[in-house]
């Protein structure tokens, strides 16, 4: 690398809407409702945005397999023949979106841009994103993995291989899926506002075995977007800016599953971006360091592994470090998703990344909605945002900090 | 000499009990009949009985398949390059499809033998096997089994001799199926009995004992065709067996009726139990009949093959009717767009070399054995022309980890995602098939087995799963 993207760049804005099952609003409204918000916050318009990259999976899912351009995002917002692309990774399409509009600050070519993310996921008719393969893009590899299935997979695998009975990991689990249940209920923009006990979770219906109902994030509408700059021009905008302090983003092989040393216990695409991240922003402890992490736990399982994948404990640690010293709450020694995360605050997925980037700058600026779940003195966050499945990951780390 | 070198057989897991016919519809049905997985068919159940038959022996050995059955997956598209692809046979042989007959697979012993006989080749393996759809409610409903038995046919290492057979054809109609029948019609059970069974099979067998100087009394063992348990009682009597001694078990109680598989299949459990010496009688019938007569040598000892016990054994039973109805599709269910499935033939016959022959690499640089073949070599990134291509259908495995996802639209939910090691190297991502979904563990043997994974756009979609260790 030549040199680290360590405070070249900044957010001065940032909006987000309200998740849930919106239908109330098409892909078009959330879009909208994302980006006036964010240029409100940063005393813009539209008309001032030069560049704008936009993460969306398959945008309202109505394409018919078509993915959708930068249209999506230029009609809805009336740009006028300035640059919209749109960039896709999945699940880590949001945080694909902040890394090209990162970049693009970076280039000096632009003064200001737009990176947004949105999911329309309501308009399809089922709940769920249906399932991926083999029969829609593969004719017969595949085994009809869902998300669900596969991540279950890794905590079928880290239950054996830690020697944890179902219950007793199921109760581990459960706990998390209560954490961002009860943050949720304190987020008023969240889509799950309900607070769960673990005994909820443990009877929950069993989606795919060893996850239940409350074990997986729900299906969920919404958009985010923030405003960046040259970080030596933010103070134009506002003094309580926030800077990018590193970005690593790591695409695996793909082919983990199929290889004989995995064992589905561990990202590998996660601990490889997490390097990236944390070198570039120079992080050595980044429990000790980092103040809070927004990280991707579209399943409680996620929220396991990635914390030990992002180095905040060691591998098989988990419940020591974290479930017994309840360290993820927000008083605890290492926030994890106070916002109720992809949980309880919804995943729609090209989104996340972007509303994680949401979350981590108002927590900065000591402007979580509600002060019941605002951090103290937050001056450096994580934000981790991944697609695909369990050995076949795309994965992204976003250090965020005051300048 | 010439005749049967080998042999083979399949019963599908799941059990019906008749109990569960007679709740739904009446009835004084008793045991239980054999009834083929949401993805099984004709085609997979024929390949797990050519597997069966095959082990041991050399798979570039084979010079021809004839594939028997009613039920062929297809109507115009030949199953047996399918079946022959899956079993990794050589590709310069030759493939037959024979339809349409209950007898089809006697009638391909005969052409498998005279084609040995005339020396154009000398391996060939029959395959018989049916999934054939009784109406519901009806007698057939609780007679019809699924299953398949295989049979290698050579003039080396012969282990059943065919001593002498005769054929008899007759234009005489008591069950059929038209073009776009799902399920068997039939006339009047007493006609079928009174004037197509006996008369035929016994003629068949009369005048078979008759040209070789035989009784029924030089016989082990007979392993004959029937419509129904009570038909098979009265044959038996009709021709003079022993039904303690000599009558071979045609498990109308634990299997069914399975069609054109049903004597092929008899046959395999007499020959499982055969003495080296033992004359074994085998009768079919169908648009005519035929017998022949069967001579035990001594390589039968070197099988000594229990395949009919182990896949008596290892069942499962279904739970309900419902089960059933959905395994044999014989409702109109709910459909959401979510289940919308494609396929594309063109990325199939691609990929047909790991697709249907489950074949992997193994990387000539740091050896690593990787499942599906690769373009780099997925551990140390060497070029492709490292990577050897592998067979690796047979290897066992042990399970790595799984779920059990109850969302995914799958015919019979949970769909098991499973990883599994292989023995020697590999790992296959995969369904779980043919498991007791209260009865999975990490560390569990595992097999491969091949299976109609999905259709789409009119298309059987076949792959390979994996599947707990039968035993």
């Amino acid at each position: 690398m030549r040199e680290s993207i360590k405070d070249k760049v900044a957010i001065v804005g940032a909006g987000c809407t309200k998740f849930g099952e919106r239908w109330d609003a098409g892909i078009d409204d959330m879009i909208k409702e994302a980006a006036t918000e964010a240029c409100e916050d940063v005393g813009v318009e539209i008309k001032d945005i030069q560049a704008i990259w936009v993460g969306t999976f398959r945008g309202s899912q109505q394409s018919g397999g078509v993915a959708p351009t930068g249209l999506v995002v230029s009609s809805a917002l009336q740009t006028q023949y300035i640059p919209v692309t749109r960039v896709e990774n999945a699940c880590g399409s949001g945080q694909e979106a902040m890394r090209g509009a990162t970049y693009g600050i970076a280039s000096k070519v632009y003064d200001l841009v737009m990176a947004i993310g949105v999911e329309k996921l309501k308009d399809t008719g089922f709940g769920g994103l249906g399932t991926m393969y083999p029969g829609r893009w593969e004719p017969v590899y595949g085994a009809f993995g869902t998300g669900p299935g596969r991540y279950a997979m890794a905590a079928t695998a880290y239950f054996a291989k830690y020697g944890l009975p179902p219950e007793e990991g199921k109760r581990i689990l459960a706990e998390i899926s209560v954490k961002s249940h009860h943050y949720g209920v304190h987020n008023p923009k969240a889509h799950l506002r309900r607070e769960i006990t673990v005994e909820d979770v443990i009877k929950a219906p069993i989606i795919a075995w060893p996850l239940g109902l409350y074990d997986c994030c729900g299906v969920t509408d919404g958009a985010a977007a923030c405003i960046l700059c040259p970080a030596e021009e933010a103070r134009k905008y506002r003094d309580d800016y926030v800077t990018i302090k590193g970005f690593g983003i790591a695409t695996s092989p793909g082919w983990g599953k199929e290889r004989e040393d995995y064992d589905f216990t561990w990202w590998d695409a996660t601990e490889a971006a997490a390097r990236q991240a944390y070198a570039e922003a120079g992080i050595k402890n980044p429990r000790k360091e980092l103040d809070m992490v927004e990280l991707h736990d579209c399943f409680s399982i996620a929220e396991l592994i990635a914390s030990e994948s992002l180095f905040l404990c060691e591998h098989g640690k988990y419940k020591q470090e974290f479930t017994d010293k309840r360290a993820y709450y927000h008083e605890g020694e290492m926030p994890v998703n106070i916002s109720g995360g992809l949980k309880s605050f919804g995943h729609p997925i090209g989104a996340s990344g972007c509303r994680e980037a949401y979350e981590v700058y108002k927590q900065i600026q000591g402007k979580a909605q509600e002060p019941s779940r605002q951090i103290k003195d937050v001056t450096l966050g994580l934000t981790h945002n991944q697609g695909g499945h369990p050995g076949r990951f795309i994965c992204g780390a976003l250090v965020l900090g005051t300048p | 000499m010439i005749g049967i070198v080998s042999y083979g057989i399949y019963i599908p897991i799941y059990r019906l009990s008749r109990e569960i016919l007679n709740q739904v519809w009446g009835g004084i049905g008793k045991g239980e009949k054999a009834v083929a997985n949401a993805d099984e068919d004709s085609l997979t159940m024929g390949v797990e009985a050519a597997r069966d038959c095959l082990k041991g022996i050399e798979k570039s050995s084979v010079d021809a398949l004839y594939f028997a059955s009613t039920t062929p997956p297809y109507k115009e598209k030949q199953s047996a390059s399918i079946v022959a692809a899956a079993l990794d046979l050589r590709e310069d042989i030759i493939t037959v499809d024979l339809t349409d007959s209950l007898r089809s697979a006697t009638i391909a012993f005969k052409l498998a033998l005279d084609a040995v006989k005339a020396g154009s080749v000398k391996k060939v393996l029959v395959i018989a096997s049916d999934c054939r759809i009784p109406p519901p409610n009806s007698a057939f409903e609780p007679l019809f089994g699924d299953g398949a038995a295989a049979f290698l046919f050579g003039g080396d290492g012969v282990t059943a001799e065919i001593e002498r057979s005769y054929y008899l054809t007759s234009e005489f109609i008591d069950i059929w199926r038209l073009e776009y029948d799902k399920t068997t019609r039939s006339w009047e059970d007493r006609f079928i009995r009174e004037e197509g069974y006996i008369p035929h099979l016994q003629k068949a067998v009369s005048s078979l004992l008759k040209m070789h100087n035989l009784t029924s009394m030089d016989f082990a063992r007979a392993a004959f065709y029937a419509p129904d348990g009570r038909a098979h009682r009265e044959m038996a009597r009709i021709l003079g067996l022993d039904a303690k001694t000599q009558v071979q078990d045609p498990l109308f109680d634990k299997v069914g009726n399975t069609g054109t598989a049903f004597a092929p299949m008899i046959l395999v459990g007499a020959l499982e139990e055969a003495k080296p010496g033992d004359r074994i009688l085998l009768a079919n019938y169908g648009d005519g009949a035929d017998a022949h007569i069967l001579r035990i040598t001594e390589g039968i000892k070197k099988l000594s093959r229990k395949s009919v016990k182990r896949n008596l054994e290892s069942k499962l039973m279904l739970d309900n009717y419902g089960k059933y109805v959905k395994f044999r599709n014989l409702m109109e269910f709910e459909t959401t767009p979510e289940y919308e499935q494609r396929t594309s033939l063109s990325q199939i016959w691609r990929d047909r070399r790991w697709v249907y022959r489950f074949h992997g690499h193994k990387c000539q640089k740091c050896g690593k054995i990787q499942f599906p073949m690769q373009k780099f070599c997925i551990y140390c990134q060497a070029e492709e022309a490292f990577l050897e291509e592998i067979p690796l259908s047979d290897r066992k495995g042990t399970l790595v980890t799984f779920s059990m996802d109850e969302r995914a639209p799958v015919i019979d939910p949970p769909n098991v995602v499973a990883a599994v090691s292989l023995e020697g190297g590999g790992r296959f991502f995969s369904q779980m098939t043919d498991r007791d979904v209260n009865n999975i563990k990490v560390g569990m043997p595992m097999e491969l087995s091949f299976r109609r994974i999905h259709d789409a756009l009119g298309v059987h979609n076949y792959f390979w799963k994996c599947k707990p260790s039968r035993g």
